[in-house]
């Protein structure tokens, strides 16, 4: 029964991103993104046609983080705008009325809608991130070391940010709730930009803040990772210790530690996300 | 799901105890008492279709729903009558686990409510009734066949749309319709999974006034195949006319319930006097609930009629010097009834 459930519903959720502008939007956007990424590519190639491999490797693989952020980010903004919607949208319109007294279990209705969107976020990052690779590869010749890692953290990133809007949808209005898991989203990744700052200062209680706010929300940690497996192993050794973090260069790839927390994260934030949808009155 | 039955197959028979169905006392585990056990509850009468008992809400200072228990027996069709706020929805939305009660016990169909499977007989059709707008009307239907876990042709859910007058519409998006056109999917997907229990809040809010004759005919059909149905309504007429119990809640409280017999079976008396002194006026309010319009005085009659009641009354009044004009019967009507209960308060209860 609840197997049941849970699979209907991830098809419909599927469905219902499919259908809604949400995704013509997000499609509209990417389109965008790729295209001036490889206008810009191609144009950096032809200016600095002196370009040396190793330049043009370094070259390549900073800027290519620099566009993943603009993908990451279009996931991120994509998924939690509709992760909002799909919870606190149905109890508002009522849509939730008819379906919830059907014989189904909550909770397996909230697990169900987080997996269309984890399917959804994952597939979109999947076609978008591996079209953005084509095009780094086709005009500067640049295959970043591990790409599939890169866009599994990718994944992972808009998957936790839209657990995080599916807890929010619970309890405020969807529009809310995408703003406030986009809010959080950018808050620490500032937090982190700070906690970079701190480390090459070597004052430890502002490196802290990134530290810290990589554990409450880990969409940055995530985003470091991806960076990491996204960019040219030479470049790091060029850049060597000098400057130990910058918002676009990541020294270290994540640790296991670290991949488990986010496991433990996102199953605590859907527990308590599925807590507070079976305790609320329709 | 193997002790649901399609109720038209079952003879449909009242009972308004808790239902049986539900617990095998002293059945130990072991495989004889078991059978015993099974075989016990098969020969018993199917539970009702809806028990509750003792149902308390509170939304934070506000009392919705004060101590409400009824009963909707099998093929039995149970209005919901009362003013707005009197907490007829919210009765209505713990009954289908939609709102968590703060004391009380609902048995649907036999099943504790507490477990989903016990709505899997039970179509709903919600005062605000929203679908996925991006679906059509027939991806809707299948939708909500699928969730309740049922096996209904195509064929079957095309004839459930043309039951509400949308057959030409099934391939429409949601999102296009009018209200009364949702309100009508609305009804096809209470009843396209063979429900043995339908619970319809305002059906006939959003339709016109062909559309309410449509729902008046889909609910006698439904009564006819043994269907039982609560039915919360705005419109006595409608009430009156199909259902065959009634249920008034009146602040969160039941301020009266029976059958329709039972609460209109009750009578006035109208009667034009003159020369009624305050005496007189005693020994008529003594029959009932007295009105009085310059010489025209309305008596309310006692439920359990007494052949003497209106000679003695009128005996009394002449024997008090009270000249009598002109003394007629009246039966009451459900909405006169509905605004006396609620006026006057009085919470008496017909069982």
């Amino acid at each position: 029964m609840t197997v049941r459930t849970v699979r209907i519903v991830a098809a419909l959720t599927l469905r219902e991103a499919v259908r809604r502008r949400v995704v013509r939007s997000l499609a509209v956007l990417t389109a965008m993104l790729l295209s001036l990424s490889a206008w810009g590519f191609y144009r950096l190639d032809a200016e600095f046609g002196g370009f040396t491999s190793g330049e043009a490797r370094v070259a390549g693989s900073t800027v290519l983080n620099l566009v993943m952020f603009g993908l990451s980010l279009i996931a991120a903004l994509g998924t939690a705008f509709l992760a909002g919607p799909t919870l606190a949208g149905d109890i508002e319109s009522g849509v939730a009325l008819a379906l919830l007294a059907r014989p189904v279990r909550r909770s397996a209705v909230l697990l169900g809608k987080w997996l269309g969107l984890v399917a959804f976020g994952s597939g979109f990052v999947a076609i978008a991130g591996l079209a953005q690779l084509v095009i780094v590869r086709t005009t500067m010749g640049y295959w970043p070391p591990h790409p599939l890692r890169g866009l599994a953290l990718l994944a992972v990133q808009a998957t936790v940010l839209l657990t995080l809007g599916l807890l929010l949808s619970t309890a405020i209005s969807p529009m809310a709730s995408g703003i406030v898991a986009v809010g959080l989203f950018g808050a620490t990744w500032i937090a982190g930009v700070v906690g970079g700052v701190g480390e090459a200062l070597g004052n430890e209680s502002v490196a802290r803040v990134g530290t810290v706010a990589r554990m409450l929300l880990p969409t940055d940690g995530l985003w470091r990772g991806a960076m990491n497996s996204f960019q040219d192993p030479a470049l790091l050794a060029q850049v060597g210790s000098g400057v130990e973090e910058s918002p676009f260069l990541s020294m270290a790839p994540l640790t296991a530690t670290y991949l488990g927390w986010i496991v433990v994260w996102v199953a605590v934030v859907l527990g308590l996300a599925a807590i507070a949808f079976r305790r609320r009155d329709l | 799901m193997a002790g649901l039955v399609w109720p038209g197959l079952r003879g449909s028979q009242a009972h308004s105890s808790p239902p049986a169905a539900t617990a095998a006392p002293g059945a130990r585990p072991g495989g004889a008492a078991i059978e015993a056990a099974e075989r016990l509850i098969e020969g018993l009468p199917p539970a009702a279709a809806v028990w509750c008992s003792g149902l308390r809400k509170r939304y934070r200072r506000q009392v919705a729903v004060d101590d409400v228990s009824l009963t909707v027996d099998r093929g039995e069709v149970l209005g919901l009558l009362g003013p707005n706020g009197a907490g007829k929805t919210s009765v209505i939305k713990i009954l289908l686990g939609l709102v968590r009660p703060d004391a009380g016990e609902v048995l649907l169909l036999g099943r504790p409510a507490r477990d989903p499977d016990a709505r899997a007989r039970v179509g709903y059709l919600p005062e605000l009734f929203r679908y996925q707008p991006w679906l059509t009307a027939a991806e809707v239907l299948s939708l909500h066949v699928r969730l309740a876990g049922a096996t209904v042709p195509a064929e079957e859910r095309r004839e459930c749309l043309a039951l509400v007058g949308l057959a030409d519409r099934a391939g429409d998006r949601v999102g296009g319709f009018s209200k009364g056109m949702q309100q009508r999917l609305g009804l096809a997907v209470a009843l396209v999974a063979r429900p043995e229990l339908v619970i319809l809040d305002e059906p006939t809010s959003a339709l016109d006034p062909i559309g309410r004759a449509d729902v008046r005919d889909l609910l006698l059909s439904l009564k006819e195949r043994g269907v039982a149905v609560l039915l919360n309504s705005h419109l006595i007429g409608e009430v009156e006319r199909v259902c065959d119990r009634v249920v008034i809640l009146d602040k969160g409280r039941v301020a009266a319930s029976g059958t329709l017999q039972e609460l209109l079976g009750r009578r006035k008396l109208r009667l034009r006097l003159d020369g009624v002194g305050p005496e007189a006026e005693a020994r008529l309010a003594a029959v009932g609930g007295l009105t009085r319009s310059g010489d025209a005085f309305t008596v309310t009659l006692p439920a359990e009629q007494d052949p003497t009641t209106v000679p003695d009354l009128v005996a009394a009044l002449v024997g008090l010097g009270v000249r009598v004009h002109a003394v007629e019967p009246a039966r009451i009507s459900l909405e006169e009834r509905l605004l006396d209960i609620l006026r006057t308060g009085s919470g008496e209860e017909h069982r």
